[in-house]
């Protein structure tokens, strides 16, 4: 096991080196960076002659070391991730983009993680009602519904949502808190409020998800029940619950937990989207702007970190499906 | 007519007609091509179908409510013909907003193929024939006005054709490149394959929609609207292909070792040849599949890079710039037709996911319905 897990990361390490190389790549694909911005805002908002403010921003982008060959840049930027785990320094913030990042980490993850849980679970239980339930009518609705899942863009449906909710129920919308709770401590009444805001990019977020799990159980669940050992187990007289449960479902689950890997960086690719419609305080509307303004280290950084959390969760998604299929040795 | 000594083929169905067969077993894959088919239509032939010109202002006629097409006058009175009543604005006096009042005593008939503004239809015909439309003097804005009073209905049909064409052009190209490397890939194998099941892994490790945002940023501001449209084109197209070429690789390996490419190697067809003509055609059912499925999610992509403001640029329009207006609550509170869009862009890909779908059950013609 330990073999098998060392073994797995030494082959990883070229992909992280390739992935760190390409996302530096393409946040240094746009012409100009961070100081072509700056030294537009200098003119237009702080006055500045243009020559004065060319002069500022040469200054700056020697003291930041981007008039550097790009190469160097790279070297710099991968060597102090590596040694010190310094992720480079976010211009538009002015603080490391470690801090901005890991300020914005928490909610970001349990925002991801609670769609991931939502999907999973929702996802599940409904499958194998659809599997057991074939060509019912409850059947036919969820099948309906998990195409329509999988075809509602995040934005749009956060917008309905946030519609329906703000002038039919009157509720406050956006953000993790109504405003007279933003800066309060945290009492009851504040964790409930929290909660209602909370489960909107939650369900927007896991409901492509939802969908997808749904159908993947429900077709795996249709091909194991027609398998011999689920007759054996039929006819040995047990009860349909326990070959269901027991036996069927165990055998479906394998596609979902192969998926749990792969899904961990499109839940967070679409919690960019929502989050911005939603006006959340995460990753999301931080990348966006990052992307804008060329805030590069920043940008670069996070485009890393959501493919680095890719190689990762596959690993442990393998790791999981050793653990829960007995029939996979890591020889 | 076959004589006693040409033996007759063999009476039996071809992969092609049991393809048919199994697609046409799927009420849902029949709908989704339907929708399909008629969203081209649509939106190829745009300007006919849109009663307005999509980017004519006119300030006089901002936000209105999506217009009551009446069969019924003040009167009661029936009419075959319908008509829409002329609209008088107003102020709300409590809310200082625009309102807009039917007023019953002038009627506008709706005509068939009427002739209004003129357009070129890909570039080459002028005309000035249009689908439906009222007389001068009246209004059909079935689906409402925007900020500026422009047609809702006639920018989503031109914002229709952007977001399809740019779907299905990097859809296109992206199932070629997948295609022609994956086969290459797949038949040549040793340091081309090595490299090249490198990229895709590197590729495939990125969540496609923040890696689109980054490349999108890079479009220079300076281009043309155009100019962005052929971009966003290239980055989908760039990147959207390793998904194929892995799955045609797969393919491609298996079929290498048949007999028929055997045979062909032993007449002294060259390669290339034997991958376009004997290999690839193997795979290309595959290919078509997996074309239906990339297009919905490009037409996402687009939707949400546009609305976040890295995709099409404005004056040129698509679902997601049009939806891009809908962003504050306050608008959206006013005015919620102008969330309409999102409604086609979950059409247009729940018909293509119904494609999609009944297209890949109906090529696998081993296994049982």
């Amino acid at each position: 096991m330990t073999a098998f897990i060392l073994r797995r990361l030494v082959y990883a390490l070229p992909t992280l080196i390739l992935i760190s190389f390409f996302s530096f790549v393409v946040i240094n694909a746009p012409p100009g960076d961070y100081m072509t911005t700056m030294q537009a805002t200098l003119v237009s908002q702080a006055g500045m002659s243009p020559g004065e403010a060319r002069a500022l921003v040469q200054q700056m982008r020697e003291a930041y070391g981007l008039d550097r060959p790009f190469l160097v840049r790279y070297g710099q930027w991968i060597g102090n991730i590596v040694l010190s785990g310094d992720f480079g320094f976010s211009f538009s913030f002015r603080r490391p983009v470690s801090e901005v990042i890991w300020s914005r980490l928490g909610m970001t993850l349990l925002v991801a993680l609670l769609a991931h849980m939502f999907s999973v679970i929702v996802g599940v239980l409904i499958g194998i009602y659809s599997a057991t339930h074939r060509g019912s009518l409850g059947d036919s609705a969820f099948t309906v519904l998990a195409f329509l899942g999988l075809s509602i863009p995040n934005f749009f449906l956060a917008l309905v949502i946030m519609y329906v909710l703000v002038f039919n129920f009157g509720q406050h919308v956006g953000g993790f808190f109504s405003p007279q709770y933003v800066i309060a401590p945290w009492t009851w009444g504040r964790f409930v409020d929290f909660l209602q805001h909370l489960w909107v990019p939650v369900v927007v977020v896991g409901t492509a998800g939802t969908a997808r799990n749904m159908r993947v159980m429900r077709a795996n669940l249709l091909d194991v029940l027609n398998s011999n050992y689920v007759r054996t187990a039929r006819s040995k007289g047990l009860s349909e619950r326990k070959v269901i449960y027991k036996h069927a479902v165990r055998n479906s689950l394998q596609p979902i937990i192969m998926y749990l890997g792969v899904a961990m960086p499109f839940l967070l690719s679409g919690e960019i989207v929502t989050s911005a419609v939603l006006n959340l305080p995460t990753m999301g509307p931080v990348f966006l702007n990052a992307l804008v303004t060329q805030d590069m280290y920043l940008a670069g950084s996070f485009l890393m970190l959501l493919a680095v959390v890719l190689v990762i969760s596959n690993l442990l998604a393998d790791i999981v499906l050793g653990w829960v299929d007995p029939r996979i040795s890591y020889a | 007519m076959p004589d006693a000594t040409t033996p007759s083929r063999p009476k039996g169905t071809t992969t092609f007609q049991l393809t048919v067969r199994r697609f046409n077993r799927s009420p849902l894959a029949k709908i989704g091509g339907v929708i399909v088919l008629f969203l081209f239509v649509v939106t190829v032939f745009a300007p006919f179908f849109a009663p307005y010109d999509y980017n004519r202002t006119r300030l006089g006629m901002v936000y209105i409510p999506p217009q009551r097409v009446h069969f019924f006058d003040e009167a009661g009175q029936f009419h075959l013909r319908p008509f829409t009543y002329a609209l008088t604005p107003d102020m709300d006096p409590d809310t200082w907003r625009r309102i807009y009042t039917e007023d019953t005593s002038r009627r506008y008939p709706i005509y068939l193929f009427v002739r209004s503004w003129e357009y070129r239809l890909f570039g080459v015909f002028t005309s000035d024939l249009h689908l439906f439309g009222t007389e001068e003097g009246g209004t059909v804005h079935l689906l409402g006005t925007d900020k500026l009073g422009r047609d809702l209905l006639s920018r989503i049909i031109f914002g229709g054709r952007v977001s399809m064409y740019v779907a299905f052009f990097g859809a296109l190209v992206s199932a070629f490149l997948g295609a022609v490397i994956g086969a290459m890939s797949g038949y040549y194998g040793g340091a081309f394959d090595a490299v090249t099941q490198r990229i895709i892994e590197l590729l495939l490790s990125f969540p496609t929609l923040p890696l689109f945002m980054a490349l999108s940023v890079a479009i220079p501001v300076e281009w043309p609207p155009f100019g962005v449209f052929l971009g966003i084109i290239g980055i989908f197209s760039l990147l959207s292909w390793p998904v194929l070429a892995r799955e045609v690789r797969g393919k491609v390996l298996s079929y290498r070792e048949e007999e028929f490419v055997t045979a062909a190697h032993a007449i002294g067809a060259p390669n290339p040849y034997i991958i376009f003509k004997h290999v690839l055609p193997n795979v290309i059912s595959h290919v078509i599949v997996i074309l239906t499925i990339t297009i919905p999610e490009l037409i996402l992509a687009e939707g949400a890079l546009s609305f976040l403001g890295l995709g099409i640029q404005p004056p040129m329009v698509s679902w997601g710039v049009l939806l891009s207006d809908a962003t504050t609550l306050e608008t959206l509170g006013r005015n919620p037709w102008i969330m309409l869009p999102g409604i086609a862009i979950l059409v247009t890909v729940l018909a293509f996911n119904f494609l999609g779908d009944g297209l890949r059950d109906a090529v696998d013609t081993t296994s049982h319905l």
